[in-house]
């Protein structure tokens, strides 16, 4: 019995982690051009210009009200194929979670910017700072401390939500697993080995998260850990 | 020579007229303290000389600048104006000295070099040059706002404005802000001070301006005012404080 299911998960294993290398590339790509859209998308919505803000506010809108599969198969079938170009699926699938990720980063901001106490703004504002330095040297690098977690949370979701982007297609783990089930009936087996290696990539990634909190902060609790 | 002048100056917020059609001058190197009840207006007084609010009516001529002409570059003309608040706001992801050298070589008015020993020198002045490299978290009250103070001053401005500066210290942190703006009134800063402290008021000040209800009620030597009040609000106001 142990024997069987070493022998499963071992033949397994290699397919797996492939699907998961894809999956953490996608994720990466995604939220990195995520977390540009998100800040762009903040910054627009909490513009004094309304065309800016109502445009971002249209975009989180949708993207918000509607399911991450539903703009998986409106990108990939309802765009991508019209087009006279081919774009993959992998791309189209970092696409959707750019996009994606990127409206719910916007709103993780704009409450990440809206908590920095309204005279950090004033004070930078009177010693003559424009906004834009202001917001860049002033609001932004407290406020991107702030949002580590919630930003650290929203990975941790385009990472799992990778796997809805098998309906498209995309080679990920969760496909993976479901080729490898397919062929060897072995459900149990398979969607533990998956789950815990869901499980093993969070873990890290949740390290990294606080040890990036813990390098980024200042003042008090700094000198705390270093004494 | 006039610094400061202010005309017909009215602020609403919705309905609620803060300030009622305001004429106020503050000559080069006077220290005028504000003093009156909560609601008066006179935090948004000050905060209209640097337009942190924009005035509903009126004009408002900084040395010479109308910081009510919106074809005036603001930043520019906020430079020349040193703010200090209540909460100190300091910039909490900065060292002290940081926090003082970063708006002067941002805005290019000095280079790094000169901005580090203006810093150091001014932090210097106000007793916390051995707490330049640490975070504004680990001060106290006091010790934040005298910082505070340095980094207004770092830019070299021609007015001070200090928005109830020690209402939120303790009482023992109280003395040592003071003494830092005393010793600015005396090297002939001009100065307009939003204040409960009315012994620093009697102490420091040219001249004491009593406001209640968006008007100016009284003004007059801080002898005058404090000794011989004429009107009944500014006489019941000095009851319910000293």
């Amino acid at each position: 019995m142990f024997e069987h299911v070493i022998s499963v998960v071992t033949q397994a294993l290699p397919k797996l982690c492939t699907g998961m290398a894809l999956t953490i590339q996608m994720t990466l790509f995604g939220v990195i051009i995520a977390f540009i859209i998100g800040l762009i998308a903040c910054l627009a919505r909490i513009s004094r210009f309304k065309i800016f803000s109502a445009v971002s506010g249209a975009y989180i809108y949708i993207i918000r009200g509607t399911p991450m599969l539903v703009q998986a198969f409106f990108l990939y079938f309802g765009v991508a194929q019209l087009l006279p170009f081919k774009l993959s699926k992998n791309l189209v699938g970092i696409i959707t979670i750019s996009l994606n990720a990127g409206a719910y980063m916007a709103e993780i901001f704009r409450g990440s910017i809206q908590s920095i106490s309204k005279g950090q703004m004033e004070a930078a504002r009177s010693l003559g700072l424009p906004y834009g330095t202001a917001m860049r040297k002033v609001i932004l690098p407290q406020a991107l401390r702030r949002s580590i977690p919630s930003l650290t949370n929203q990975v941790i979701i385009s990472l799992k939500d990778v796997s809805i982007l098998s309906a498209i297609g995309v080679a990920e783990i969760f496909q993976a697993g479901k080729i490898i089930t397919a062929r060897n009936m072995e459900s149990t087996i398979i969607w533990t080995t998956v789950g815990a290696i869901y499980l093993i990539v969070v873990f890290l990634l949740t390290k990294l998260a606080n040890y990036l909190e813990r390098r980024t902060s200042y003042g008090q609790s700094t000198n705390k850990k270093s004494s | 020579m006039v610094k400061v002048q202010i005309k017909n100056l009215r602020k609403c917020f919705g309905d609620l007229e803060v300030l009622k059609d305001i004429d106020f001058t503050v000559d080069d190197g006077e220290v005028v303290c504000v003093i009156g009840p909560s609601g008066s207006g006179k935090s948004t007084l000050l905060r209209c000389i640097n337009a942190l609010e924009v005035p509903t009516g009126g004009t408002i001529i900084v040395d010479d600048h109308e910081i009510t002409d919106k074809h005036q570059d603001i930043n520019k003309l906020r430079e020349n104006i040193g703010m200090v608040f209540q909460q100190f706001n300091l910039f909490p992801h900065m060292t002290v000295k940081k926090n003082v050298m970063m708006a002067p070589v941002d805005r290019k008015k000095m280079t790094k070099e000169e901005a580090d020993k203006k810093a150091v020198a001014l932090l210097e002045t106000v007793g916390l040059a051995s707490k330049s490299d640490e975070y504004p978290d680990n001060l106290s009250g006091g010790q934040q706002q005298r910082v505070a103070i340095a980094r207004a001053l770092a830019m070299n401005p021609d007015v001070m404005l200090f928005d109830e500066p020690t209402s939120a210290l303790d009482p023992e942190m109280v003395g040592d802000v003071l003494a830092v703006m005393k010793r600015l009134a005396e090297q002939g800063m001009t100065m307009i001070v939003v204040t409960h402290e009315m012994g620093f008021a009697r102490e420091v000040a040219d001249r004491v301006v009593f406001m209640d209800g968006g008007v100016i009620v009284e003004q007059g030597r801080p002898a005058d005012i404090f000794g011989n009040p004429q009107n009944e609000r500014t006489i019941a106001f000095l009851n319910s404080v000293l």
